[in-house]
């Protein structure tokens, strides 16, 4: 029996920043426009351009970087990383190397070793045997993308499982959209996360050797892929194999991991400082300034949920690191003076997500308004409708909007006049003396048949608890 | 009307002002010269053919002659270079763009050393050029065909470009004045880069007021540059004619003592620094203790940055392209075609200079040797105005002589590197004629002025004093036809 | 000091094909150029900052602010091969 092993996992994610033009330079970043619309010399590597940084992109990044806890660099600089693809018009990719422009982060308990600005590749596409060659494929290369402001953020191999890198994803995502930095679009490419996984027996300080899986781009893909990885690399290793330092593609249709074919030509990235371009250098005060301009964050968020709301640590985080779900409980709670916040989380993160989830929404894009919901919420709390019907109500919300006590009107799903439910309690007890008199003698099972004969009378209106009450208090116990 | 191919800038603007000339006239008796010299890779049709802009600019009607490394939007640009054959760019060089606004009529593109590397002008892909002063000799490089061109009554005026002496040392061979101003100080863009943290543009001239012309118009900061700045202060015409209160050093490591300085080259040398002092200058011997390490640093930094920039010759978006099956086959092939001997050598250089395990050692070290020779600089200046040096160890040499030794050619650039190195102004001017160590005819040797960063104006001054007091006569002797 | 076989790797990074004749006289020349390269070694370089730029300037910055861009047929006016408003190379998994 071979000891217990652990995987590791470290992220390294790159960011397109939501910036109007290129990195370099002064051509327009647009999505999913025509072909090679968006080029200039600079960008297209034209002999005798050059490079002029983009004043926002470093701003952004700046902002990135103290979000996430960073030391910003007093003075930082830009380096060639010189490598031969179509993708890159130069040459090299102007990237930083020695010193980025920060380091020493945290989030959500996972150490941030770096991040760094660079310019993204341009976008190229495989298109079979059409090219000029007989036998041969050909791709085509489209410049629009390339230059777009990129910030690469590495962390340290904080992360113990899957489910987990996921998650933490999400709050990266969470965090940066928040910061208004990024469209943070996993399938659009302005997020894109790779993942270096390594397994080691427990007892061991030392981490494995690692494998890099590239662009997983959905955070389902990653959890999957990052899962399939951990598999393989414990199959070698109880198999008395040795994992390869080696870079896979993880095909999410097969669940297969295949190496990225080894380059022909092993790398050698040449970095050098980069002549054409003056180090960044931002002053204290800059720093200091982006820091007091950061919104809250997704982790303050959850920490106030708890401390002033009450709320329960994992609806806090559930809230708190999703921006559209978090705004919508925010109106909520503003909206229902009549309903506590808890309550209002639980509806929200419980039953309102998942009757969302079944249309493919979120909550936000639903029929259903903040104040609706906290309505209802109030409507719950003060008896006037039971869970079920509470429940029966936000489905029509979430379908069809409207106000819930106009709902529960017209669904004739109000728990009704109390004193209404007083005398059908009475008579259920005169009709069944039986059942009464064993309740009445302690036998506590007894009390379901009493509160049956209520609520097939109300047709399942009445609230169960206060149903329950009432009996009691009419038995004199 | 005196000949306009023997006039200066400042005597045919001069001319065209009395109206004893006219510019068309100036610009049609170039264009219309027949090219002997392998000088022009691209000329242009005559006066009608070529737009006119900034009229009453300070060079309204003057015909400039540009080295064939700047982008100019539809005029073929190569660089001497057969992977750029047939390119055409799309947007035109700053540098271009000021002189153009100042007044300027593109006169056609010169010949260069491919990509600007080379000493001799033998390294373009489009063949050589020749001196004027000897048509069996070469006219320098990398600017050679911008040299060849002033010296040999092609064009009054040039630019070229110059990263370890690339203007300075053809000035020198042909006998022209030519100016490598304080890196930053004219913009790069549209400069096709060699090694980008050296390569600075300037004008070549007849004269040292022309070159005060050219530069004035040229300088200034430009956004689509962030490392050019521009001059502090406007390049002031100069007018001395002598050299009271400078101090002039002479650093002995590239003076009488440098390496392969030819008897002839020393001799003109040693009269130019007694003419310093005739002419009022306090002339003492100095030292720049790290120079003779200029060369073993420059031939890291600048291959180090040629091999990156010159991966963006791919056969993919411009340019030439060997058709192959695969990708790599494709950039193998279309490179080994595309680039010559001399630039497959130096990007081979410098890739091997920055590849793993070997940076600290070369590019590491060599950036360090800057610093110390930028500090010898620093030094030598808290005690002098000016430096003065051979511009070049040896006078032009025949064609073919240093083809088949690269390390000798490289000396050439002995004299000009370290200033290069330390981003320094400096000028050549001619000095007087010397032969060749071995006998033969009596060629043009350069002296080299150097200053502070941003000295121009003081550089361009005591040039100017110093070639008056030189007197040499800028015609080579055309008519007699050497070889 | 420069073998047959780093020239041939040097190559391979640079992406340039040298026959044998040429890898010869590459490793000989390279050999010839550093060997005076190395003079460098002597000097006493330790506590020296290395220089990357003769111009000390910093944060040299553009606003975010469009500028026109080629349009797509001037883009691709130069290119060797051009498919679908693109530009085509063979591709890079043949």
């Amino acid at each position: 029996m071979s000891a217990e092993l652990v995987p590791t996992i470290g992220l390294e994610i790159h960011v397109q920043l939501l910036t109007r033009t290129k990195m370099f330079c002064g051509c327009e970043l647009e999505f999913g426009a025509e072909p090679n619309v968006h080029t200039c010399p600079v960008c297209l590597g034209h002999p005798g351009t050059l490079p002029v940084p983009n004043e926002q992109a470093i701003e952004s990044a700046i902002r990135i970087a103290v979000a996430l806890g960073c030391e910003v660099a007093p003075r930082s600089g830009f380096h060639r990383k010189n490598y031969f693809y179509p993708d890159l018009p130069k040459g090299y990719q102007i990237s930083q190397f020695d010193v980025p422009l920060a380091t020493a982060g945290r989030l959500g308990g996972v150490r941030i070793h770096r991040v760094h600005l660079e310019e993204d590749a341009a976008k190229l596409s495989h298109v079979g045997e059409t090219g000029r060659i007989h036998g041969s494929g050909a791709s085509l290369v489209d410049f629009n993308r390339g230059g777009t402001p990129l910030v690469e953020i590495v962390t340290e191999p904080d992360i113990d499982d899957p489910a987990a890198a996921r998650e933490w994803l999400a709050l990266l995502r969470t965090t940066l959209r928040q910061l208004g930095v990024s469209d943070v679009n996993m399938e659009e490419g302005s997020l894109r996360c790779d993942a270096n996984v390594s397994i080691r027996p427990a007892a061991s300080p030392e981490l494995g050797v690692k494998t890099e899986l590239k662009n997983m781009n959905s955070f389902r893909y990653l959890e999957r892929g990052v899962e399939a990885e951990i598999a393989r690399q414990r199959e070698i290793v109880e198999s008395g194999g040795a994992v390869e330092q080696e870079t896979l593609h993880f095909d999410p249709a097969g669940g297969t991991l295949t190496p990225l074919r080894s380059k022909e030509y092993a790398h050698d990235y040449r970095y050098f400082p980069e002549p054409d371009l003056a180090p960044v250098a931002p002053s204290a005060a800059a720093v200091d300034a982006a820091r007091a301009s950061l919104p809250e964050l997704p982790e303050q968020r959850r920490d106030r949920y708890e401390a002033d709301l009450g709320l329960k640590p994992e609806v806090a985080r559930r809230l708190a690191f999703d921006a559209s779900l978090a705004a919508f409980f925010e109106e909520a709670v503003t909206a229902g003076s009549a309903s506590a916040p808890a309550a209002l989380a639980n509806w929200i993160t419980g039953d309102l997500v998942a009757l969302a989830r079944e249309r493919g929404l979120e909550p936000a894009a639903t029929a259903a308004t903040p104040a609706a919901v906290a309505a209802l919420v109030g409507l719950l709390a003060a008896g006037e409708v039971n869970r079920g019907g509470a429940r029966e109500v936000l489905e029509v919300l979430v379908r069809d909007g409207g106000e819930p006590a106009a709902i529960v009107d017209r669904l004739d799903l109000g728990a009704g006049d109390p004193d209404e439910l007083a005398a059908i309690v009475k008579r259920a007890i005169e009709e069944d003396a039986d059942a009464a008199a064993k309740v009445r003698a302690g036998e506590g099972k007894a009390i379901g048949a009493l509160v049956g004969a209520v609520m097939r009378e109300t047709r399942g209106k009445a609230d169960g608890g206060e149903v329950t009450r009432l009996i009691r208090e009419q038995l004199d116990l | 009307m005196s000949d306009p191919r023997q006039l200066t800038v400042a005597e045919a603007l001069g001319e065209i002002g009395d109206g004893s000339l006219s510019a068309d006239e100036w610009f049609d008796a170039y264009a219309e010269a027949p090219d002997e010299l392998g000088a022009y890779l691209w000329r242009a049709k005559g006066a009608g053919a070529v737009p006119t802009g900034g009229e009453h600019g300070p060079l309204a009607g003057t015909p400039v002659a540009i080295k064939d490394i700047f982008c100019i939007e539809d005029v073929p640009t190569t660089a001497g270079s057969r992977i750029l054959e047939g390119y055409a760019p799309p947007y035109t060089a700053t540098a271009v763009e000021r002189l153009l606004a100042a007044g300027a009529r593109l006169l056609g593109k010169t010949n260069m050393d491919e990509f600007a590397m080379g000493s001799s002008n033998e390294n373009s892909a489009f063949g050589d050029v020749r001196n004027p002063w000897d048509r069996g000799r070469v006219p320098g490089g990398s600017s050679g065909g911008s040299a060849a061109a002033v010296a040999g009554g092609l064009a009054p005026c040039s630019i070229g470009t110059d990263t370890g002496g690339s203007i300075r040392q053809p000035a020198a061979l042909c006998g022209v004045v030519g100016m490598k101003p304080t890196y930053g100080s004219i913009s790069r863009s549209g400069m096709i880069a060699f090694a980008s943290s050296l390569d600075q543009c300037g004008p070549l001239t007849r004269d040292v007021r022309d070159a005060a012309l050219l530069l004035g118009a040229l300088g200034g900061g430009d956004e689509r540059d962030t490392t050019s700045i521009g001059f502090p202060e406007p390049i002031a015409i100069p007018g001395r004619e002598d050299l009271e209160g400078l101090r002039v050093g002479v650093p002995s490591e590239l003076g009488l003592e440098a390496e392969g300085i030819e008897a002839g080259v020393r001799d003109v040398f040693e009269r130019a620094v007694a003419l310093c002092e005739r002419l009022g200058a306090d002339v003492a011997e100095t030292s720049l203790p790290n120079a003779r390490h200029g060369i073993s640093a420059y031939y890291v930094l600048a291959p180090a940055e040629a091999s990156a920039n010159l991966a963006r010759y791919d056969g993919v978006r411009f340019g030439m392209r060997v058709e192959a099956e695969s990708l790599d086959e494709m950039y193998e092939l279309t490179r080994s075609a595309g680039f010559g001997p001399e630039v497959k050598r130096r990007i081979m250089l410098g890739t091997y200079a920055l590849s793993s395990g070997f940076y600290e050692a070369y590019y590491g070290s060599a950036q360090r040797v800057r610093t110390l020779i930028a500090g010898d600089f620093a030094a030598a200046f808290g005690d002098f105005d000016l430096l003065v040096t051979p511009t070049s160890p040896t006078v032009a040499f025949e064609l073919g002589a240093r083809a088949a030794d690269p390390l000798a050619m490289y000396m050439s650039d002995y004299c000009t590197v370290p200033m290069s190195l330390a981003g320094l102004p400096a000028i050549s001017i001619p000095a007087g004629l010397a032969p060749p160590d071995g006998g033969g005819p009596e060629l043009p040797v350069g002296l080299q002025i150097t200053g502070p960063a941003f000295s121009e104006s003081l550089i361009l001054d005591a040039a100017h004093a110093i070639e008056g007091a030189v007197g040499f006569d800028h015609r080579p002797k055309l008519a007699e036809g050497r070889r | 000091m420069i073998d047959r076989e780093q020239v041939l790797h040097i190559a391979r990074l640079a992406r340039l094909r040298l026959d044998d004749q040429e890898v010869e006289r590459m490793a000989a020349e390279l050999s010839g150029i550093l060997e005076h390269v190395e003079a460098i070694g002597e000097l006493d370089l330790e506590g020296v900052e290395p220089t990357t730029h003769v111009v000390a300037l910093e944060n040299v910055l553009r606003a975010d602010v469009p500028a026109p861009s080629l349009d797509r047929e001037r883009a691709l006016a130069g290119a060797p091969d051009s498919a679908s408003g693109s530009f085509r190379v063979p591709s890079p998994q043949a």
